[in-house]
């Protein structure tokens, strides 16, 4: 019972940051900003990784999948960033709505 | 220790806020920063000390230098067009606050009687360390192939080319 009541205390403001994310995401047209609204994202669902793995009594398995996720969002982060660099050199603007020779 | 919790929640979610709504990018990294270091603290109440760790030091260090450096190696050329377009950004971000808000009401209203299905608890305590390396030796491996790509992604996007 009190697993459950530790996470009825955190799941609205793990939905509410998130939902800062996805704003920002949908919102933004700097593709620095994108990356920054994807990085709250995963810090909301880092957050429910380890408070579900509290309420269900398996922490420890949480904490390793924490481990990865945190592991795969440097990654994703450094390469975004240097694609960032590219495209900044190709259009000298980080505009999302100038970077239209990437379509296709 | 719940005051805390929902104290320390409140500042996740108002860091959250600063980082979407403010003008400069800096700023914003920064917002992004102590965001992630009200969530270490927030999973090192939970108990969760080595995943804590790992988040003060990569998501709050590395991933912070990484967005400053982008930053700076991307300057506009002209200031004073940097400042005219921020001045009319804020008018997409006004909603922002307001959908918290509600959203938030929403599911405070919807929690209320709300029941959820958890799986028993399990009787005994496992090691971090024994499940991260005995259980789940395959998530290091690809987590080890994932490093692997990044460097190789990295490698090949700053790769000279030949003219």
């Amino acid at each position: 019972m009190e697993a459950l009541a530790i996470f009825k205390d955190f799941w609205i403001c793990i939905v509410l940051v998130a939902i800062a994310g996805i704003y920002c995401l949908v919102m933004t047209r700097n593709f620095i900003r994108v990356l920054i609204g994807l990085e709250l994202m995963t810090k909301a669902v880092t957050l429910l990784i380890i408070v579900a793995g509290l309420a269900s009594g398996r922490l420890a398995l949480a904490q390793a999948l924490a481990i990865t996720l945190i592991v795969v969002e440097v990654v994703v982060v450094s390469v975004a960033a240097g694609i960032v660099l590219s495209v900044f050199r190709l259009n000298e603007s980080l505009d999302i709505r100038k970077s239209r020779n990437l379509k296709g | 220790m719940v005051i805390l919790t929902i104290v320390l929640l409140a500042l996740m979610l108002i860091a959250a806020l600063w980082t979407v709504m403010t003008r400069g990018l800096i700023r914003a990294v920064l917002g992004l920063a102590a965001t992630s270091i009200v969530l270490t603290i927030l999973m090192f109440m939970l108990g969760a000390s080595l995943a804590a760790v790992f988040e003060l030091s990569v998501c709050a260090g590395l991933i912070t230098v990484i967005f400053a450096s982008t930053i700076a190696m991307t300057q506009p050329s002209s200031r004073s067009a940097l400042m005219e377009k921020m001045r009319h950004r804020m008018r997409r971000y006004w909603y922002l606050p307001a959908i918290i808000v509600v959203v938030g009401a929403a599911l405070a209203w919807l929690s209320i009687g709300a029941s959820v299905s958890l799986p028993a608890p399990l009787s005994a305590v496992a090691d971090v360390k024994k499940v991260l390396w005995d259980s789940r030796q395959t998530d290091l491996i690809g987590q080890i192939i994932v490093i692997f790509t990044g460097v190789f992604g990295v490698i090949v996007l700053f790769k000279e080319r030949k003219t």
